[in-house]
């Protein structure tokens, strides 16, 4: 059995501080038991010959240092996995919520996982859609990349990260799919969202979900995404299914890591996040993606909240240096009426370049894209300088944008939320805006394609 | 093997007592696992040992074994085409070996060992040889002759020399020195965190050309300099450092992916077999090296990959090569510093990073440059470097930009509103800078055009004239400028949209040529000077930019290099005018 020690000397935060130790290992699993017989799980921060820093994962109210019994269990922590694992709910700590049987293992999974070797990765180029115009048309996803969701407080990222867990589809193509996902420090409201739109449209039996609610440890919020991206790898990489993973909400995770390494007393990088905040986040947004000679994929929609919408903000920016684009939600767009409030010109998808054109949504859809940003960007200045010189001051040509922008966001951004457009139906949508617009004025539009859809004679 | 006791573990930081007569960057073995380690602080008897592997698992009383040597590179034939990771493994092997994820502990050597090379010599017996003489050469690919090189200190008379093919480790030549007979075999070791010497350092006096028409033009690098591209996520700095990989016309690249996205290097691996050098034509991964040390990957090792890849630069550079070496991201590089300084409880500086974070930096840079290289030819090499900077919400005073702006010569700033504009390269062309401009004025002058300089200039007044005019447009409105002002914001217009945004990803404009950026930049101009005669002529402004020739000048950059378009519009705008003025009359 596994020795067991009565040394705790010091509690701090989510830490404890155990004296006397030996043959100890970083990064090592640990069980302690409390006075009354609760058993907290934690893992072994930093280590010397005589004492061990063990972050607790299910927080350390109730622990003594007097009478808590602390084993070191000699592994990392694991998760174990079958194909029985479909359709299961997770709490932030790996153990069954619903109700059901523990899982038995095929596997035991380290839930951080390895790096994907460079060298083995295959480049994402298969379009999703998503059936939502204002990602399909405008910033596409493709499998294997990691696209977040940047929203703020009160905007409806979850709804959006729904409908796309709902309507994702690979064109021409019946595979298997599946979907995981991750709850950090939400509320049980948006997370019973989640739960029963999935079970409302059958989804939940191809879901593993993993739940760390918000009156739940903070700690225990370090491993949960860990745990859903564990359960990915083993979904897409050796049962050969396509993962859509959807994690929320980063802010929170990122608040649990500066607890601890305030507790730690670690030298605080901006705004008191720990200086490792990036190689942190990295770890795990960088699990999404596609081997070589493997079926399966994980394709990541990790959502975060920024602080007073603020994209500096040091979650948003450290994500933002790691992913493949983002998302961006806007308040104004919102604040109109106006679902999904996704505001295109910020927004980026980095990997769209080899998931778009002929063969795999349309040849014209990267010009189409080219030209209704452009329009758009043009038709929002336009709003604005009508704005300050009233709408009379604007030229012909700007007046005939700035009706462009009004209907860019009512027809094309605005859809239902059980709506879903095939890229098609979008680029159809993007052209019958264009042709408002004089032809000279359409310049990012190849010839061949202005003469195929946009005919002289209109 | 001497060796050690840990006596502490946290996360990529490992001390372990009892390593007296162990030195500073001396490479240390960990555990029974081997990880591999490097020791960065002797305290008596500690060292403080920073791992480039996943420490989990790792405890005190484990042992850890000093092998007296620092961490090193091989060098020799098989690094051209390689992929390696942060301390050069070879990572192509790597999965061979271990499938598709890095595991740890992994002990293989950089060069592969069992591969033959021909090897023709390039000295006779009984010749004396210095440091740095070629004794023979390996065709590595049809673009690259590998020199073997005779290792720094050792002079002396070839006492045999090999002809044939031979594996690295054999030895081709054996050289008598005054004390004893050397042997030498295809490939050397060198220390990471040691400048390679050379025989002198040399002023850089040739521009590097990229084919990105505001780098070559507006901000122009030199052969042997340094170049910094700072810029908020989203920006392009990626898209920059690749068009440089590919286009600029350097012998050799070296690639640094140093703690950026694995999607990115799965690119680069993918498409540079694909492309093709604009030099040579053949496929560009035979001229490029790539050390992939992603983000995922252990943050120390992310330390040492720049290390690693400017020894390998330095080392072809010693051939008389011109190397460019491109860092991405050399944020990332600082906040391994800064992660592992922090484990070690150093007194931080700004933002938490070590207080000789300036000096590393400085450092680094410092071993760019065009030189003299040791051996008795005295060929010239040249090493570039270019390095990405991520600064945190593109804030340019960000210590890590700051301390790079210190040394480097060039500064491309991205801005991401010009990248929101969709203006690529987004690069700002008020607020870089390049301190090269003097020092190849007289190259552009010879091999470019005698008014090529003059153009620059004008392009940059023009430029410099736009921004000022717009503060007072958006003031008073564009009607109220003069006609003359008006017309500068015409031409800088056409500066901006004709010439220097550029597509990286259409065929032709991805790449243009030193020739073809002239006879742009010159027609622009051009126009500019004949419309301001017009108008002071009476010409109508409306009639001035309805002319057809604009439309010819915008589309000069998609067409072939071989197109004589771009000649001939010089001529079209003369003719132009003629016709506008005689219509006027």
């Amino acid at each position: 059995m596994y020795k067991e020690y009565l040394t705790v000397s010091n509690i701090t935060g989510p830490l404890v501080i155990v004296e006397k130790i030996t043959e100890v290992k970083y990064g090592e699993l640990v069980e302690i038991e409390t006075a009354d017989g609760q058993l907290r799980r934690g893992s072994v921060l930093d280590i010397s010959t005589e004492r061990a820093v063990v972050q607790v994962f299910e927080g350390t109210s109730g622990l003594d240092v007097d009478k808590s019994r602390v084993r070191f269990l000699g592994r990392s922590q694991k998760l174990g996995v079958s194909e029985e694992i479909m359709g299961r709910i997770f709490d932030g700590s790996g153990n069954p919520k619903d109700k059901g049987p523990q899982i038995i293992p095929d596997k035991m999974l380290d839930i951080n996982g390895s790096p994907i070797n460079p060298q083995a990765r295959d480049y994402p180029s298969e379009f999703i859609q998503t059936g939502i115009s204002s990602i399909d048309g405008m910033n596409p996803l493709v499998r294997g990349q990691k696209l977040p969701l940047f929203s703020g407080s009160g905007l409806p990222h979850s709804r959006i990260a729904a409908q796309i867990a709902r309507q994702a589809a690979v064109l021409g193509k019946e595979e298997k799919f599946a979907v995981v996902f991750g709850a950090m420090g939400i509320t049980f409201e948006e997370a019973n969202f989640f739960i029963e739109d999935f079970r409302n449209t059958g989804a939940l039996e191809r879901a593993v979900l993993f739940l760390n609610l918000a009156n739940e440890p903070p700690i225990e919020r370090i491993a949960t995404p860990r745990l859903a991206l564990t359960c990915a790898e083993y979904l897409a990489f050796e049962l050969d299914m396509h993962v859509l993973v959807i994690l929320v909400d980063y802010t929170f995770y990122a608040e649990a890591l500066r607890e601890i390494s305030a507790a730690r007393k670690e030298v605080p990088g901006r705004r008191g996040y720990p200086g490792y905040l990036y190689t942190d986040l990295a770890s795990m947004y960088e699990r999404a993606g596609r081997i070589k000679n493997k079926a399966g994929s994980i394709t990541s929609i990790p959502i975060l909240t920024m602080p007073e919408d603020d994209k500096t903000h040091p979650i948003a920016d450290l994500t933002g240096y790691i992913t493949e684009g983002q998302i961006m939600l806007s308040r104004e767009l919102h604040r109109k009426g106006i679902y999904p409030p996704i505001d295109v010109l910020p927004s980026l998808s980095r990997l769209k370049d080899k998931g778009i054109g002929e063969g795999k949504t349309r040849e014209d859809h990267a010009d189409v894209l080219n030209q209704l940003f452009a329009c758009y960007a043009r038709g929002k200045e336009a709003r604005e300088l009508a704005l300050i010189l009233g709408e009379a001051a604007l030229s012909e040509v700007d007046k005939l944008f700035l009706t462009f922008a009004d209907r860019y966001e009512n027809e094309f951004v605005r859809q239902g939320e059980f709506e879903a457009r095939s890229i098609i139906d979008t680029l159809d949508m993007g052209w019958d805006l264009l042709r408002t617009i004089p032809r000279a004025e359409l310049k990012r539009i190849r010839p061949e394609f202005m003469d195929k859809y946009y005919p002289e004679s209109q | 093997m001497k060796q050690g006791e840990i006596i502490r573990v946290a996360g990529p930081l490992v001390v372990a007592s009892g390593c007296l007569g162990a030195k500073m960057y001396d490479m240390v073995q960990i555990g029974a696992m081997g990880l591999i380690g490097e020791i960065i602080e002797l305290r008596g008897e500690d060292a403080f040992i920073q791992v480039y592997e996943d420490t989990t698992g790792i405890g005190p009383g484990e042992p850890v074994y000093l092998t007296g040597e620092p961490l090193s590179v091989e060098l020799g034939p098989g690094l051209i085409s390689a992929i390696f990771d942060g301390i050069q493994r070879p990572l192509d092997v790597i999965r061979e070996q271990q499938g598709d994820f890095v595991t740890r502990g992994v002990d293989l050597p950089s060069l592969d060992r069992q591969k033959a090379w021909a090897f023709t010599p390039l000295v006779s017996e009984g010749q004396e040889v210095m440091e740095g003489d070629f004794l023979g050469e390996v065709e590595e690919t049809p673009l690259i002759k590998h020199r073997i090189m005779v290792p720094s200190g050792i002079y002396g008379k070839v006492k045999g020399i090999k002809q044939g093919e031979f594996p690295v480790e054999h030895v081709v030549a054996r050289v008598e020195t005054e004390k004893e007979t050397v042997e030498i075999p295809m490939f050397q070791t060198w220390p990471i965190r040691r400048n390679r010497r050379v025989s002198e350092r040399l002023m850089p006096n040739e521009p590097l050309v990229t084919g990105q028409r505001v780098l070559d033009t507006l901000f122009p690098l030199a052969k042997g300099g340094t170049a910094c591209v700072p810029g908020p996520f989203g920006s392009g700095k990626t898209v920059v450092q690749h068009q440089l990989a590919r286009w600029s016309d350097a012998q050799i690249i070296v690639f640094v992916a140093c703690g950026e996205r694995g999607n990115e290097v799965a690119d680069l691996l993918l498409s540079f077999p694909e492309l093709e050098d604009p030099n040579t034509g053949r496929p560009l991964m035979e001229r490029t090296i790539i050390i992939a040390n992603t983000s995922n990957m252990p943050v120390a090792a992310r330390e040492a990959s720049i290390y690693t890849g400017m020894t390998i630069a330095e080392y072809f550079r010693d051939m008389g090569y011109s190397v460019a070496l491109m860092a991405d991201s050399s944020s990332r590089w600082a906040e391994a510093l800064r992660e592992i300084s922090g484990r070690m409880e150093e007194m931080p500086g700004e933002e938490g990073y070590p207080a000789y974070l300036a000096s590393r930096i400085a450092a680094f840079y410092e071993r760019a440059g065009k030189v003299k290289c040791l051996g008795s030819d005295e060929r010239i090499g040249a090493l570039s470097v270019i390095g990405a900077v991520s600064p945190p919400g593109g804030d340019l005073s960000d210590p890590v930009v700051q301390s790079t702006l210190k040394v480097v010569k060039v500064f491309w700033a991205l801005d991401d509103r010009l990248a929101n504009a969709r203006h690529f390269p987004a690069i700002n062309w008020l607020n870089s800078y390049s301190l090269y401009v003097e020092n190849i004025k007289d190259f552009w002058k010879t091999e470019v055009a005698e008014d090529f300089v003059a153009l620059r200039q004008e392009a940059m007044r023009l430029l410099e004239e736009e921004a000022e005019l717009q503060e007072i447009a958006r003031l008073v409105g564009v009607e109220s400028l003069s006609l003359k002002d008006r017309l500068i914001l015409e031409s800088a217009r056409s500066i901006r949209e004709d010439f220097l945004h550029q597509n990286a990803f259409h065929p032709q404009d991805t790449y243009t040529s030193l020739r073809k950026q002239y006879l742009m930049l010159r027609a622009i101009i051009h126009f500019h000077g004949a419309a301001l005669k017009a108008l002071e002529q009476g010409v109508e402004m409306e009639s001035i930019l309805g002319l057809e020739v604009r439309e010819k000048m915008s589309k000069i950059k998609f067409l072939s290099e071989e197109d004589t378009a771009a000649l001939d519009v010089y001529i079209e705008i003369d003719g132009a005018f003629r016709e506008l003025l005689k219509s006027e009359q």
